[in-house]
């Protein structure tokens, strides 16, 4: 914004520093800088008088006192006796499992009805575009509502299980049992060697990504195509298998049981949770769903006729030719919407979920009464939590970006 | 040529035959449903699963849709009905008709003043329709500057004459501008210059004076215990030397520029009906409206902001919040914009950490925390300050779309506002701006869906919404407890009925905009 040079050096005077845009934006901001200092007084004076009138002043003491109630979901060992401060961290920990599990299943709904809605076949496409739109156009507060009165209403109760002739039964051999109360899951029992087994698991998995790069650098170096689904998944799951036989099982599974009024043992995930976690999925899936589509809809019909010129099969093109040039496209907004899932997963406190707003901004707000340092430090959790996940998802980002030599 | 031809060559035809039908498997329907449908193995089973789904689906919704119960006084009533009839399932939209009334007004609001409501989300229609439809007549943007005032009236009723006297000391501060920016001979302007130029630097003045002691007591009350309250206590006394070191410079400084403005006439006719303004609001608008409302009385019952529920408060909610937000937003993401960069890091701070927490948090912060920072006396009531802190949330997220369309126009337009010698102000005004916001449309209109549909969350700070009232007053009552599908359905249909006409108007205008030529 600088003006043609004066042939005069002028001297400086006064009015310069309102008509001169050389030290007009240095007037402006000083300005500016005046009036959030005038801000801050007004806000800061108003909240000391309030306080004291209140009887109450900020201090984060509270995160050491005993808590004294329960959260139905601990990461981490909890129980009412710990500190307000462990109770925020099962609720952060609580809300970090909710939106990881949404974030995996909403990508995975997001992709197959984004490229569905591209489908040849119409009645596919239709259905699809129904999803879309009517997911995207309703609050995702009543969809959690919607699923989580599912969930408590039309599942059956742990009793209807019990009996010689029970109205409701397990499933996948008498393993899993949805009840109203959550779903109820075997969980591993990890005996003695079991070490062994998960090193063997651990192994496999290395030796399936060097097969993979081994056959890679064969296609690239001498043109041979050796096979890969069918030897990755034998190394997947033969060596483990094989390892559990050999060492006697010592990985077993202990299976859910209806005792007393309620299922023991196994592992619970609540209704809450499930509620939760369905509702961001399949809201949040429809709006990746979109940006999948326009990020397929952006690579150019040039590209896919190339390919087929090429000979590449329909799936091939989609895997090496559209997809990784779409993804470029898709990335940038899937990382905003892995964002709303970590923030809406604050919904929680609509169900019951006891993630972070629902310990520290809610039962411990509301027993210690201690509303704005609890609320100040609710929002600094999220704000840490959304800066790190677009940072990392930033750097993905970069390196995926088209690099222009 | 052709006629030699047609002498020699006398069996050519002289009319072409008409071409035959094609055969029965490539045309119509069948081979519609053949390419769409059947088109392969693949297809085939994804034809064959997606109606299979559909088809369970049908079986299962259409019965229980076309059973509705529509008359009963309670779930059990419902259910008896269904039985005696013989069917195994059937919806009991009874709910919907008993508490209708709750679910789209609210269940304080005075059963006599629904018509208000009513009129008002008419009005609104053609409010803004204007707004929305270029080709309809211009002069409608008259009645869309009135229809606030109108609608604060209908909705919350006391005196006509409250928004009347509001809108009458609007347009008296913009006359006031208008006389002295252009219609005053620059003699007197020198003179009102001088005038405002003293007292609003002694004003300027006095106030930073106040603020150095307020800041001081302030530092005092946090203390020097421990390492923050010691930061804090050291930076309020520097604030607070800093207010009091300038208060007479800035003072002086401010006045003298009002002063020096007297020829051109912008700053002081800002500055003096800004001032009108303020005296005007607090000293004459008591005065007038009761005068006015003594002579005429013209009065609807008085609602309080409380009482306000249902389907309705949604509405209000998200047209108040949006339509406060664009103009934040649009300040907001000038200023990210800006070369000063204390302006810049303010927006910029600003912007990322509303956006980095959840709507839920700030509905927190109006609950519980906002009254705190507010002056001991005043009572903002809690939708009020829920307004406030939704506004501010997505005008952070409106100011990020102009953004996008501020950087994505090209440099040359600011260039070319430059090369013409328009000032910042005329440049975004006439240049900037307009194309900024063409581009920005479809993103801000996403933002206003989204925002509207976020309104459910008052209902989690025990505000009585659509989704307040259904998990509130019904769903707790004793007649319709389990009654979840019909309410829930219900509220679905209303917010994608809204949601699904913006969206699809926005692509309507997004076409309507598009000047390239494709």
């Amino acid at each position: 914004m600088t003006t043609l040079a004066d042939p005069h050096k002028e001297s400086f005077r006064l009015s310069m520093l309102l008509n001169d845009t050389r030290y007009r934006s240095l007037t402006f901001q000083f300005i500016a800088l005046v009036a959030i200092i005038a801000t801050m007084a007004f806000i800061g004076g108003n909240l000391v008088r309030n306080l004291a009138e209140a009887g109450l002043n900020i201090s984060y003491d509270f995160l050491g006192a005993q808590a004294g109630y329960d959260i139905n979901q601990r990461p981490i060992s909890y129980d009412s006796q710990d500190t307000h401060g462990r109770a925020a961290m099962v609720g952060l920990l609580n809300t970090l499992i909710v939106a990881f599990l949404g974030c995996i299943t909403a990508t995975i709904i997001g992709v197959i009805a984004g490229v569905l809605r591209l489908s040849p076949n119409w009645l596919v496409r239709k259905i699809m575009a129904f999803y879309v739109e009517i997911f995207r156009n309703v609050p995702v507060l009543i969809w959690i509502l919607i699923i989580f009165s599912i969930m408590i209403n039309a599942a059956p109760a742990p009793n209807a299980f019990r009996g010689d002739e029970p109205t409701a039964s397990m499933w996948l051999f008498d393993s899993i049992a949805v009840t109203n109360r959550g779903v109820y899951l075997p969980k591993p029992i990890w005996g003695a060697g079991s070490l062994l087994v998960v090193g063997v698991f651990i192994a496999s998995i290395i030796g399936i990504f060097l097969f993979r790069r081994y056959a890679r650098k064969q296609l690239f170096d001498h043109g041979r195509l050796i096979p890969t689904f069918w030897p990755s998944l034998a190394l997947f799951f033969i060596p483990v298998i094989l390892a559990q036989l050999v060492l006697g099982t010592p990985v077993s599974l202990e299976y859910p049981a209806l005792k007393g009024f309620n299922f023991r043992g196994g592992i619970t995930i609540l209704g809450s949770l499930i509620a939760l976690w369905f509702a961001l999925s399949i809201y949040t899936g429809a709006f990746i769903a979109e940006n999948v589509r326009a990020g397929i809809l952006a690579v150019s019909k040039g590209q896919t006729e190339a390919a087929g010129a090429l000979g590449l099969r329909p799936g091939r093109i989609m895997n090496l030719v559209v997809l990784p040039q779409a993804l470029r496209v898709i990335i940038p907004p899937l990382i905003s919407q892995y964002l709303n899932i970590t923030k809406n997963s604050s919904l929680a406190i609509a169900v019951g979920y006891m993630d972070l707003t629902g310990t520290l901004g809610g039962i411990t707000l509301l027993q210690t009464g201690r509303a704005i340092e609890s609320v100040l430090l609710l929002m600094l959790f999220y704000l840490i939590i959304s800066l790190s996940i677009s940072f990392i998802m930033n750097i993905y980002n970069n390196t995926m970006k088209l690099k222009e030599r | 040529m052709s006629d030699t031809h047609a002498q020699t060559v006398a069996f050519v035809r002289e009319t072409q035959i008409p071409p035959s039908a094609p055969p029965v498997t490539e045309a119509g329907v069948i081979k519609w449903v053949r390419e769409n449908l059947f088109s392969g193995v693949f297809n085939t089973v994804l034809t064959l699963i997606a109606f299979y789904v559909v088809a369970r689906f049908a079986v299962f919704v259409f019965p229980w849709f076309y059973n509705g119960v529509w008359e009963a006084a309670s779930r059990k009533e419902c259910i008896d009905i269904l039985r005696e009839a013989g069917k195994q399932t059937g919806a009991c939209f009874a709910v919907l008709v008993d508490r209708w009334d709750h679910l789209v007004f609210g269940f304080k609001y005075p059963p006599d003043g629904y018509w208000r409501i009513l009129v008002s989300f008419l009005l609104l229609v053609v409010a803004v329709a204007p707004a929305l439809f270029a080709n309809l007549p211009r002069k409608m943007l008259f009645f869309t500057a009135l229809y606030p005032f109108l609608a604060f009236w209908l909705i919350w009723g006391g005196s006509l004459w409250l928004p009347v006297a509001i809108l009458g000391l609007i347009i008296a501060t913009m006359l006031v501008f208008r006389l002295i920016s252009s219609q005053i001979s620059v003699d007197i302007r020198k003179i009102v210059s001088a005038v405002i130029g003293v007292i609003c630097g002694a004003g300027l003045a006095y106030l930073l004076y106040i603020g150095a002691q307020e800041l001081v007591f302030i530092a005092n009350s946090v203390g020097t215990e421990g390492l923050i309250s010691g930061i804090a206590y050291g930076v309020f006394w520097i604030m607070a030397i800093f207010a009091f070191v300038f208060c007479v410079p800035m003072g002086i400084f401010v006045g003298y520029a009002i002063y020096n403005s007297y020829e051109d006439g912008g700053l002081v006719s800002i500055v003096a009906s800004l001032l009108f303004g303020y005296l005007a609001f607090v000293y004459l608008l008591g005065p007038i409206w009761m005068a006015l409302n003594a002579v005429i009385p013209i009065e609807l019952q008085a609602v309080a902001s409380r009482d306000m529920g249902g389907f309705m408060l949604n509405m209000l909610l998200g047209t108040i919040c949006v339509s406060l937000s664009i103009p934040l937003g649009i300040l907001l993401a000038l200023g990210r914009q800006s070369p000063m960069p204390l302006i810049k890091g303010v927006c910029v701070v600003f912007i990322e950490f509303i956006r980095g927490v959840p709507l839920i948090t700030l509905l927190f912060v109006a609950n519980v925390m906002l009254a705190y920072f507010l002056p001991p006396s005043s009572n903002f009531d809690l939708i009020l300050r829920v307004i406030i802190m939704i506004t501010m949330f997505s005008a952070a997220y409106i100011a990020e779309v102009i953004r996008g369309g501020l950087a994505a126009l090209p440099k040359g337009q600011y260039e070319a506002a430059d090369s013409l010698g328009l000032d910042y102000g005329q440049a975004t005004r006439l240049i900037i701006l307009p194309q900024a916001l063409k581009i920005s449309i479809p993103g801000i209109v996403n933002v206003a869906v989204g925002l509207f549909k976020d309104t459910t969350l008052v209902s989690i700070i025990s505000m009585f919404d659509l989704v307040g009232m259904i998990r509130g007053p019904i769903q707790n009552s004793t007649e319709w407890t389990s009654v979840y599908w019909e309410v829930y359905g219900f509220g679905a249909l209303l917010f994608f009925v809204v949601c699904y006409s913006i969206s699809q108007y926005s692509q309507w205008l997004e076409r309507q905009l598009n000047t390239s030529h494709h």
